[in-house]
């Protein structure tokens, strides 16, 4: 993988470098920014920050339900056995089931949904320095058309520049 | 922004796992030995058959049900802690979170044992699971105890994936900072995580979500196991408060299990500068907070029962008042509420060693409650000719005494590989790293820790 990026260990200059790379004309999908930590009080941290992970998981709350419902119904029934002159189908002891299994439906799928958009699990090949895990915000571009242009975007005050082949 | 303070943090949070004292072998020894115990133990009463055990007609459920009842109470202290106070963006929450989630997971996995062990015949423990026999034989999905294993199953695997999600980044982290077949491990356990933008918005929606969907299985979880009892005809267990009753026992439990955890951490992996005397007087204050509204619960019932004057539930009422359970009961009050109330409400004595104490005494008081809220009930039935006694055997101590042995083990393995405090979430609530809104709270917190120098060497470190 071809890449070009600096390292900045402080999160202004790292916006600074991301503004710097869209003035050069990167879009938001070409600039790849990794950090130790989230930065949700800088603009780049909330880059991809859209998702329909909640819709998801309640829609998946809703499948739980159904299935479960039916899954109880159905069993009672196939063995009609009364029990303490309840209904073979009582809904007041089926709710406690059919409630955990929504909840388990919409918990699994919010963390499949995780893995699914955050690309995970990942078997590397993708910019990554091991310096970011000592504080510093890497921003670089992968596969950048033309290296030595984006250069002067990244040269900004404690940017450390590095490239990738 | 103080790039070396991040460094330092990630440094002193990650040296746990590369180095180990002569405290942690001592402890995994003695621990993994009562562990050891225990399960011979249990061997011999599946050897030998269940008459082994103390429990005999007309008090079948005992010790077993009790430490099932109080284990998958300390198993609130995590996730639901750890839940309310990522919703409601409580700063403070940063370095408590993994202690308090790894509490749930390991005490629910403990507590989930004890039916079984109970069972006599474990191998047929799948007799609870539903699967579609030839016979098209389900389980009894109207009994508590059909809904005990749903609750409890539901509740482990968000527990383990909410405690899991955000270690994610740590992992990495350790893997970057690893070499060898540890480098190999972390990378594997870390999925390869980078820490983009996208990844860490998903990561945080995730956890968003998460925290919303496990609160209230939570609370139904301990909801469900009161139901075990307050759904059958005996005297004092046919109630209603009994769901809310015992989610705020477990809650209470919870913390104080939580406030020994952490100054255990404190003291022998060097977390002074993490978990800080504030972080105590919160969980001490909410402590305080469960430790009345206990007493207002059994007050409540209590009075319920004394004034409906039932002659089977005053047989109950008056062994665990003054009755041969009555030095439990009184015992009990002096530990959930006496103790507590007096050390947490006075500001001089809410100290991180009147906390701890408070916490102990707590324990010992919800051990005790699950014990007289079990026993004196079964023991004292409606008919005076099925009136009997209990009288735990070597057997049921010898388990009892493992399952606080493994918890002990698997905590101090937890810790030794994986970073007990979460440290990216630590960064993140560095006052350089937050908006003025919310600097004040966090000042308090951490701003010792902004102003943290390099890691001292090698030799000079704690």
């Amino acid at each position: 993988m071809n890449a070009i990026y600096a390292l900045y260990d402080d999160p202004h200059v790292a916006q600074q470098a991301v503004d710097n790379l869209r003035a050069a004309g990167m879009t938001d999908a070409d600039i790849t920014v990794i950090s130790s930590e989230p930065f949700d009080h800088f603009e780049f941290g909330h880059r991809d920050a859209k998702t329909a992970m909640p819709w998801i998981a309640v829609a998946a709350g809703v499948v739980g339900m159904l299935l479960s419902y039916y899954l109880l119904g159905a069993s009672q029934r196939s063995w009609p056995l009364v029990t303490s002159g309840m209904p073979v189908v009582p809904m007041w002891t089926n709710l406690i089931i059919i409630f955990e299994m929504t909840m388990l439906a919409a918990i699994v799928a919010t963390v499949i949904t995780l893995l699914v958009t955050a690309g995970l699990p990942s078997r590397g090949g993708k910019l990554y320095d091991p310096e970011v895990s000592n504080g510093y915000i890497l921003v670089g571009v992968e596969n950048p058309a033309d290296a030595a242009k984006l250069e002067p975007a990244l040269a900004i005050s404690g940017g450390r520049i590095k490239r990738t082949l | 922004m103080n790039r070396t303070a991040t460094k330092y943090i990630a440094d002193d949070l990650v040296r746990p796992l590369f180095q180990s004292s002569v405290w942690f072998y001592a402890i995994v020894l003695a621990a993994g030995s009562v562990v050891a115990c225990g399960a011979a133990a249990w061997t011999y009463q599946i050897w030998n058959g269940i008459g082994v055990a103390g429990i005999r007609w007309p008090v079948f459920w005992a010790f077993y049900l009790v430490n099932f009842v109080f284990w998958i109470g300390i198993s609130h202290a995590g996730t639901l802690i750890s839940a309310i106070l990522r919703l409601v963006d409580a700063e403070w929450r940063r370095p408590v979170t993994r202690c308090a989630e790894v509490i749930t997971v390991f005490a629910l996995m403990i507590g989930a044992m004890f039916p079984i062990i109970h069972l006599g015949r474990p191998w047929l423990a799948f007799w609870m699971f539903p699967y579609p026999s030839s016979r098209e034989i389900w389980p009894n999905f109207r009994s508590p105890l059909a809904w005990d294993f749903f609750a409890i199953n539901t509740y482990l695997t968000g527990s383990v994936l909410f405690l899991f999600l955000p270690m994610i980044p740590d992992l990495a982290l350790v893997r970057d900072r690893s070499t060898g077949w540890r480098r190999k491990l972390y990378g594997a356990l870390s999925f390869g995580w980078r820490g983009t933008t996208k990844q860490w918005n998903r990561l945080e929606s995730a956890m968003q979500i998460m925290a919303i969907a496990i609160l209230p299985v939570a609370v139904s979880v301990h909801t469900i196991v009161s139901f075990d009892f307050s759904m059958a005809n005996v005297p004092m267990w046919h109630s209603t408060i009994f769901g809310p009753y015992f989610v705020a026992g477990a809650i209470f439990s919870g913390i104080a299990a939580l406030i020994i955890a952490m100054a255990v951490l404190r003291k022998f992996l060097h977390l002074e500068k993490y978990l800080l005397p504030y972080h105590f007087e919160n969980l001490g204050k909410l402590l305080l907070l469960m430790s009345v509204l206990w007493a207002y619960f059994v007050f409540n019932e209590r009075l319920t029962t004394w004034y409906g004057n039932e002659p089977s539930e005053m047989a109950v009422f008056w062994a665990t008042q003054r009755g041969r359970f009555a030095g439990f009961y009184w015992t009990m009050v002096t530990c959930n509420f006496v103790i507590p109330f007096i050390i947490l409400s006075i500001n001089r004595t809410r100290t991180i060693a009147g906390c701890v104490i408070a916490s102990f005494a707590v324990l010992i008081g919800m051990w005790l409650e699950r014990f007289l809220i079990i026993v004196p009930g079964l023991a004292t039935k409606q008919l005076p000719y099925s009136w009997g006694n209990y009288g735990p055997r070597p057997v049921e101590m010898t388990i009892m005494a493992a399952t606080f042995a493994a918890m002990i083990l698997l905590y101090t393995l937890f810790s030794k590989f994986v970073p007990i405090i979460s440290i990216w979430e630590l960064k993140a609530g560095l006052p350089s790293r937050l908006d003025k809104a919310t600097l004040t709270e966090a000042s308090l917190m951490s701003t010792r820790l902004d102003e943290l120098g390099p890691m001292p060497p090698e030799g000079q470190r704690p």
